[in-house]
């Protein structure tokens, strides 16, 4: 090989690379949430199919990161969309602004039931209430009438309808959406309905405190902070037969096999049970576009569209069908979309 | 040993037989044969695990290379497809995969009915959890490419959908299905029941090795094509970076560069790059390549400049051992027939050295094509290799994923049949691998010259 070959390829390669730093997106890209993740690869999938748009492309890293990376910039290197499994935070909302990310539509394309699931042939944990939970992970809770350090080790030590089984729970880590669903609606709601908060705002804390303080884990192994997907949560399952994991309710159909799922205060999480508004643990699954990039990136307003679509997100499309519940207020979500109304009012 | 050379009087000595070995001899033999032992037993343990290994990777992959497919005629309706009957390209391609999906069932169901096979099924609708969602989109794109087609019954060839597929591959049982809302009992004996009728069955799936990826709702049509062309792509531009720079900074530092604190700085810097791990060369592509540079998020481009980075040192490395290797009587000879050094490195050094860099190259390949740290970082994990590149230029530029990430991906998914893609993806990773290292091989046998 001669030099001149040699500078000839690298020359070229440097040519491409230049070249490419001015060139557009012409697919749109979409990142954030591993929750919804699936539905989004659903909806790309079928968009690049009927559409003559490229299919768009997802990445997951969790509602944070999503949302981190969707606030970085205005412009072809930043993501378009970003999934969330929560609502966008103030302060996220504030750092979008701060980099020039100000015009932001919000989707919510339905709901997601969160369940509780052990080892199909392991102890029977089939009925929990918020209160189990929250008197089993929390680090301090009401021993007879008062605040304590939790010393539960077993889960029949606070309710002897549960096994006799060494308490350990594989939760979804701070990264993820679910994690603070989990947290507000089953650990804040047994905190309250065991009275450890009433308890907490009588030794002294302000409400707020109280409220801050319900929301914390124990620490001392028997809650496990799990960073990665629901597969690593299973996996943890599957190694544990006395351990329960937190899943999404998708994710739990399609492991039936190696997996059963628990009540939560009597109710069976169900796709019905959860659009009815019986099933307790459930939340609103977001999609967040960036308004300006509307008009740049060809087909970001057509798939957002066809997103929330009837025949996609409604109760007889595909995403139902995956395990989303699907939203009674649809047709205002698409009215959103088709309308690009922004976030905060405006249009 | 020393104690075999101690000055011994004969005195002190016993008559020992010289037939029969002394106590001492004896004992260093013992410790000679429980050395070879240790050798054996640890040799033993490690082809005990790669066969365990390779076993589980062959047992849990190989049922990705199968597929089950159900062959229908489709009536193409013109009632549904074609509203006007004017044959309007624009007006047929309005209609989306959703309006195919009714013709799919109807034609399975018809199919059903014809074979006199008893179901409690009655609905075409209850056709649905046999099908893939795959299906509407292949028939769709047959007839917006030909839709003279329309009005016709036509066979298809269409793919069954995962938990089908599952049953038929032994994934899915029986006891398992009255807790599995996708598919049930009925349809397990209406799949049954089709068997013998050819219409479904399971062959051999060419798909899966040329395939594009595929939403977590149909597992059954993923493949790792897309990904293979993005490692390809990948693998080019770490080729024709890497050997260069990696050659040329080699001949420098081991033919030009005079021996000084620099150089000696230089070296140690090369050695630790080597060792750096390769998550941080994807935290540096991030920064530099697409915050810094603006280049594209998830392109194959991207992935190969921070692999490059990663398989440099070893290339250097490699290629510096090679040169060494050269005798330095054939430089010598070279400069004293009045050769440059130029022309002693280039004409005599270098090709002598050449399969030994080439050896080296292919293995810093082999390296960067089964890395995954990296490309967690600039995007190219997801469901992302959705969309065949068509051309060079597509091919470096465009969202893509890699062999390993796309591997990575699916052993993340919910569906189980993702998980069996998962193995077979690896089967395929390995089987470049091994081909990789093979040709690495062979070339150092073949060309290697000792001296």
């Amino acid at each position: 090989m001669s030099f001149k070959k040699l500078s000839t390829s690298t020359l070229a390669i440097a040519v491409v690379t230049a070249a490419t730093a001015a060139s557009a997106r012409d697919q749109v890209q979409v990142a954030g949430s591993s929750t919804v993740l699936p539905y989004a690869s659903i909806v790309a999938e079928a968009f690049g199919e009927n559409f003559d748009f490229p299919t768009p492309v997802v990445e997951s890293g969790g509602s944070s990161a999503g949302l981190k990376r969707f606030c970085q910039g205005v412009g072809t290197e930043h993501t378009d969309i970003a999934n969330a499994s929560r609502a966008i935070r103030e302060k996220e909302i504030k750092a979008c602004a701060d980099n020039g990310v100000t015009d932001i539509i919000e989707v919510r394309i339905g709901y997601d039931g969160i369940v509780f699931a052990s080892q199909f042939d392991g102890p029977d944990f089939t009925a929990f209430t918020e209160s189990d939970i929250f008197n089993a992970l929390a680090p301090k809770v009401m021993v007879d009438g008062e605040l304590k350090e939790n010393p539960y080790t077993k889960w029949a030590d606070f309710n002897a309808d549960l096994p006799d089984e060494d308490i350990l729970a594989f939760i979804p880590g701070t990264k993820h959406g679910t994690r603070e669903v989990f947290e507000e609606k089953v650990i804040a709601a047994g905190c309250e309905a065991t009275g450890a908060m009433e308890a907490m705002i009588a030794g002294g804390m302000s409400e707020d405190e109280a409220e801050d303080a319900c929301l914390e884990v124990r620490t001392d192994g028997r809650s496990v902070d799990i960073d990665g997907d629901y597969t690593e949560t299973l996996a943890s399952i599957d190694a544990n037969a006395n351990a329960i994991g937190v899943f999404g309710l998708a994710f739990y159909e399609n492991n039936t096999d190696k997996l059963k799922v628990a009540t939560m205060a009597g109710v069976e999480p169900t796709t019905e049970t959860i659009a009815a508004g019986e099933y307790p643990v459930s939340r609103p699954l977001y999609f967040y576009i960036k308004k300006a990039h509307i008009g740049v990136i060809p087909g970001l307003k057509e798939f957002a569209e066809f997103f929330v679509a009837d025949e996609i997100a409604g109760p007889d499309g595909p995403l139902a069908e995956y395990g989303l519940v699907s939203d009674p207020e649809l047709a205002e979500t698409q009215a959103t979309v088709a309308g690009e109304q922004v976030m905060g009012g405006g249009s | 040993m020393t104690d075999a050379s101690l000055p011994s009087s004969s005195e002190n000595r016993e008559r020992v037989s010289l037939m029969a070995p002394d106590a001492r001899t004896q004992k260093r033999k013992a410790a000679e044969r429980r050395f070879r032992m240790y050798g054996i037993a640890g040799i033993a343990t490690g082809i005990f695990f790669l066969i365990v290994l390779l076993v589980s990777i062959v047992s849990s992959g190989a049922g990705a290379f199968q597929q089950t497919f159900i062959t229908v005629s489709v009536y193409l309706d013109p009632a549904k497809l074609d509203k006007n009957g004017n044959r309007n390209l624009e007006e047929i391609s309005k209609v989306s995969t959703f309006g195919y999906t009714p013709l799919i069932q109807q034609a399975l169901f018809d199919k059903v009915q014809e074979n006199g096979i008893e179901t409690p099924l009655e609905k075409s609708k209850d056709m649905k959890a046999l099908i893939s969602a795959s299906a509407a989109a292949q028939i769709r794109d047959v007839v917006i490419s030909n839709p003279d087609l329309i009005g016709e019954t036509v066979d298809f060839r269409i793919l069954a959908s995962s938990r089908v597929d599952g049953y038929l591959k032994g994934r899915v049982q029986r006891e398992d299905v009255a807790r599995d809302k996708n598919i049930d009992a009925e349809h397990l004996d209406l799949v049954d029941a089709l068997q013998p009728f050819g219409i479904i069955e399971k062959t051999f799936n060419m798909d899966f090795i040329t395939g594009a990826d595929a939403s977590e709702s149909r597992a059954e049509s993923a493949g790792i094509g897309v990904a293979m062309i993005g490692s390809f792509f990948m693998m080019l531009v770490v080729l024709v970076l890497s050997l260069p720079i990696g050659v040329a900074a080699s001949i420098y530092l081991e033919e030009f560069a005079p021996k000084n604190r620099w150089t000696d700085l230089i070296e140690v810097n090369i050695a630790n790059l080597a060792a750096v791990p390769s998550i941080v060369f994807g935290i540096l592509g991030l920064a530099v390549f697409i915050q810094f540079m603006h280049l594209p998020q998830s392109a194959p481009l991207v992935g190969g400049l921070v692999l490059t980075l990663m398989t440099l040192p070893t290339i250097i490395i490699s290629t510096r051992a090679s040169l060494k290797a050269v005798p330095p009587s054939i430089r010598d000879a070279a400069l004293g027939v009045g050769a440059s050094k130029m022309q002693s490195v280039f004409h005599h050094v270098l090709p002598l050295a050449a399969p030994g860099i080439l050896t080296g190259t292919i293995i810093g390949l082999a390296q960067a094509l089964g890395e995954t740290a990296p490309l967690l970082l600039i995007g190219m994990v997801g469901f992302i290799a959705s969309n065949a590149p068509d051309g060079i230029a597509s091919g470096l530029l465009d969202p893509n994923s890699a062999m390993p990430a796309q591997i990575y991906e699916w052993a993340k998914r919910a569906d189980p049949a993702f998980y069996e893609r998962a193995w077979g993806g690896i089967i395929i990773l390995l089987g470049f691998l091994i081909s990789m290292n093979t040709i690495a091989v062979i070339l150092r046998r073949r060309f290697e010259r000792r001296w």
